[in-house]
């Protein structure tokens, strides 16, 4: 194998390589062709161009690379709440119910009254693009791992902000940024407590159905004056209708089925496509999924029972079923053919997470749709698939290489390309006793 | 997978019987009509409705047959003050949070419901809380345990809103963090004030609406008036679209509202909790108020020491319609007890009783024409006592909602040793799993 040495080359090709593309069959024995950071060529014979800096991917298996669906990664520590904490609907039954005391980002201010009408808890107009740290450690340990791209959001407050779509290529934001704004992530825990609009629940769904039914006066209203101001009321500027009209996407948080469906039905009133994300009881929520039409974001972080809690207590039946059925949804929403993508949820250890894909995979889901709810799936969903997510020509060359099946125990990652850069994760160090990871 | 399946159900199934589709003949009852009567004989109930009643029914011969082996049927009860299958109650933080609905927060799976089933309820009003002056919309619900959260509505209920008065709308909160930002009123005469205003904006928004409406049809360019989730409701109130239900206690504060109302042209259609309504009651009869009262439960706050046992009775023989709610996920499961609380506090008959947890809060929900009692034509919702339903001894053994089954006390009982052991060997097994080490033993591993 050749590695690069120096400066960057242009073109890479890939030879001899097992390739899953995630779009289409595997190809074994195949060839890819990186240049300019896009993928030019990709097959069992495509020719290798000359002056491409060739690697031999004998024994080797190439992925597209990973996408993480939902992100905290790269986000400055107050923003970076984990989704399941952030709210109780995305968490296990009888879990931490209430999330709490995220502070908004440091560069965000929150209007402070009462109603529906002063936009409380509302950064609509934040993108994560704007916020996200490149030398983040985050994103590198993710990068080693096999992700390329994160899906990050803003998750505080209601209206948290517009996730942005980046390449973890480190370097300049501008750079990362595959799509600045996805969409509109929407909490609906009291972020405040009870003594500020909204603290409850039916309080979170009523400020979130008038602020959208705003935003489409805003936007009719606008459309008006622009089109012949006289003898009309201007419409006052408002930045959190903006931030609203302007994501493509709403987010809604739906873990349990009760939620999923809830929020199936209340996503039909915002006009905008919707995605769910939580999902722990998404194994009971196939059929008003599959009804719905919408795409869930499942959470990789399972419930578990709690290491140091009482060991006498038994939990509730509902409790120990969900925990027990939790990672079989994924299973059951493939063959039921309804659209999903995994996160990284609570979790930003690597590890960890190939985990918690495998016991997807334990509990029956087909390994190479695992794959794709990490590749082709959220970009499908986020609507970037036509730039990232499969191994296809013409599409950005994100993708790694390992030295064996992706989600088996010893396989390593030894390359990843993220914008046809390559970056190489540090070998493996002999492990010492006691923690290495 | 086969074994996950059984779990699945299990757990997660309806307890209901499977659907009794078609035709049902409930035999060899003590029928309990509340309206029309009792009698020793059957009740014919097709596609969900009573469609025959009496000592005789011609059953047809395919007719599912339920031997009610001589013991008591009645009404499903009607709760007309609940809280339960709900995920929210409360929007406190503002003195008028008529945008919140608990149509959005209905929880179906609540346990809640599968309790109230097992103590005879069949329907609920699922108010909104008492946090403030102005509180959200109401659904009515029917205990369809195992139906996801539409289907639990009962539809064509006419909807409703939940009104405050007292010391908990004025309670400003709380903690050192409110400091800041303590809500008005703080006072009875500022929840006067509070209600007052908001019937103002709302008639101020709907003529604002109407002026647009006008102009606008004789092809003015105007823009639209933004739509205010908040005072729509408030608009329907007026118009008489939709119902208010009030939680009050003290007689100055219930004469206080039915004024405001008559002032504003509105009407109250429940008075809830109205413990010191029996000095008022004539004032209620004349608004055309109802009246939902607790029986005996008094003195847990200031508000609440002036009352008596007789309350219901009372406003009863003054011509108010009267019902008696719960309020709570546990005073629910006993309501016939509390019914016959008015037979010992007040002389009122068994029906009279029964009523005041049947048809008189069907009235006052206006689903008298579906629920409420025994006749023809209404729908299938029924309950099986052993004994007659006013004994401090009787305990539901079977519950109908529109003729299907949903409570069988027998397969309650039969199916709790199977839960039990599945519940131990779930929770053994993740105990085990937890306490594995973390990850796999053996050979060395990487960092990534």
């Amino acid at each position: 194998m050749a590695f690069a040495q120096g400066g960057s080359p242009d073109v890479y090709a890939i030879q001899n390589a097992t390739i899953h593309t995630a779009s289409g069959p595997v190809i074994a024995n195949g060839t890819i062709v990186v240049r300019n950071g896009l993928i030019e060529a990709i097959g069992a014979s495509a020719p290798i161009p000359a002056g491409a800096w060739t690697i031999d991917g004998k024994g080797m298996h190439v992925y597209p690379g990973l996408i993480d669906a939902l992100s905290r990664w790269g986000l400055p520590a107050a923003a970076e709440a984990a989704p399941a904490a952030r709210s109780a609907a995305a968490g296990p039954p009888g879990g931490g119910r209430r999330g709490g005391g995220d502070e908004p980002p440091a560069n965000v201010q929150y209007q402070d009254d009462g109603g529906p009408e002063e936009r409380p808890s509302n950064t609509s107009w934040v993108k994560a693009a704007d916020l996200v740290q490149p030398a983040d450690a985050t994103l590198t340990a993710a990068r080693n791992a096999g992700y390329t791209t994160a899906i990050v959001f803003p998750a505080t407050g209601i209206f948290a902000g517009q996730g942005s779509a980046l390449n973890l290529s480190g370097g300049r934001v501008g750079d990362m940024v595959v799509s600045s704004t996805v969409g509109q992530y929407l909490g609906m825990s009291a972020p405040r407590g009870f003594n500020s609009f909204p603290g409850s629940l039916m309080g979170s769904i009523a400020y979130i159905r008038q602020v959208y039914m705003d935003a489409e006066h805003y936007k009719a209203a606008k459309a008006m004056y622009a089109e012949n101001a006289r003898g009309l009321q201007r419409t006052a500027y408002d930045r959190a209708l903006e931030g609203v009209l302007e994501s493509p996407r709403v987010l809604l948080p739906a873990g349990r089925k009760v939620e999923i469906e809830r929020m199936i039905r209340f996503g039909k009133e915002l006009k905008k496509p919707v995605i769910l994300y939580g999902g722990v009881e998404a194994w009971r929520a196939v059929e008003p999924l599959k009804a719905g039409g919408v795409p869930l974001l499942i959470n990789l972080q399972w419930p578990e029972r709690d290491r140091d809690g009482d060991p006498d207590f038994i939990d509730s039946l509902r409790t120990l079923e969900t925990r027990e059925m939790a990672p079989a949804g994924p299973a059951a929403l493939a063959k039921a053919g309804v659209r999903f993508a995994f996160y990284s949820g609570g979790t930003a250890r690597p590890a960890d997470i190939r985990k918690a894909v495998k016991k997807a995979v334990d509990a029956g889901l087909p390994s190479e749709d695992a794959l794709r709810a990490m590749t082709l799936s959220p970009a499908q969903i986020y609507g970037v698939d036509d730039r990232i997510g499969s191994l296809e020509t013409g599409k950005i060359a994100n993708l790694f290489v390992t030295d064996g099946d992706w989600l088996a125990d010893r396989t390593q990652v030894k390359m990843v390309f993220v914008d046809g850069k390559k970056f190489e994760p540090p070998p493996p160090t002999p492990a010492p006793a006691g923690r290495t990871e | 997978m086969q074994r996950r399946r059984f779990l699945g159900g299990l757990l997660l199934g309806p307890l209901a019987m499977t659907a009794a589709e078609g035709t049902i003949v409930i035999r060899n009852a003590k029928v309990l009509t509340v309206t029309k009567g009792s009698f020793d004989g059957s009740i014919l109930i097709r596609d969900g409705k009573i469609v025959e009643v009496g000592p005789n029914v011609n059953a047809p011969a395919d007719a599912r047959v339920v031997d009610a082996g001589g013991q008591y049927v009645m009404p499903g009860i009607i709760d007309c003050h609940s809280h339960i299958a709900t995920e929210a109650i409360n929007e406190g933080s503002v003195s008028v949070s008529s945008m919140t609905g608990i149509e959005d927060t209905v929880n179906a799976e609540d346990i809640g419901i599968y309790r109230a089933l097992a103590g005879g309820v069949t329907t609920a009003n699922i108010l909104h809380g008492s946090a403030n002056a102005i509180g959200g919309k109401n659904v009515v619900i029917k205990m369809r345990w195992g139906k996801d959260a539409p289907e639990i509505l009962l539809d064509g209920a006419k909807p409703g809103i939940k009104f405050a008065l007292g010391e908990n709308p004025k309670r400003r909160g709380g903690g050192e963090s409110t400091l800041t930002r303590l809500r008005y009123p703080a006072t009875r005469m500022g929840v006067e004030d509070v209600i007052r205003e908001a019937f103002t904006d709302a008639k101020a928004y709907k003529a604002n609406w109407d002026d647009y409406k006008a102009r606008s049809a004789k092809g003015e360019r105007l823009i639209a008036p933004r739509r205010d989730l908040k005072l729509e409701p408030l608009v329907e109130v007026l118009e008489g679209k939709r119902f208010v239900h009030a939680h009050c206690y003290r007689a100055d504060e219930i004469l206080m509202l039915l004024r405001v109302a008559d002032e504003f042209g509105f009407k109250i259609r429940t008075l809830q909790h109205v413990l010191e309504g029996y000095k008022v009651a004539k004032e209620i009869k004349e608004h055309g108020a109802g009246a939902s009262t607790f029986s005996d439960w008094w003195s847990y706050k200031m508000e609440a020491y002036d009352a008596i046992p007789y309350n219901a009775a009372l406003m009863h023989k003054k011509g108010v319609l009267v019902s008696l709610n719960s309020d709570s996920g546990e005073l629910m499961r006993h309501l016939n007890q509390e019914a016959a609380k008015t037979v010992r506090y007040g002389g009122l008959t068994d029906d009279e009783a029964l009523a005041m947890i049947t048809i008189n809060p069907a009235k006052q929900l206006a689903i008298d024409n579906r629920v409420g009692s025994i006749e023809v034509g209404k729908d299938a919702d029924l309950v099986i006592y052993d004994k007659h339903p006013l004994s401090n001894y009787a305990k539901v053994q079977k519950v109908f909602i529109d003729g299907q089954m949903y409570f069988d006390r027998d397969k309650d009982m039969s199916e709790r040793a199977v839960k039990a052991e599945k519940r131990k060997t779930l929770a053994e097994k993740q105990k085990a799993a937890a306490a594995a080490p973390a990850r796999p033993a053996g050979g060395p591993r990487r960092p990534q």
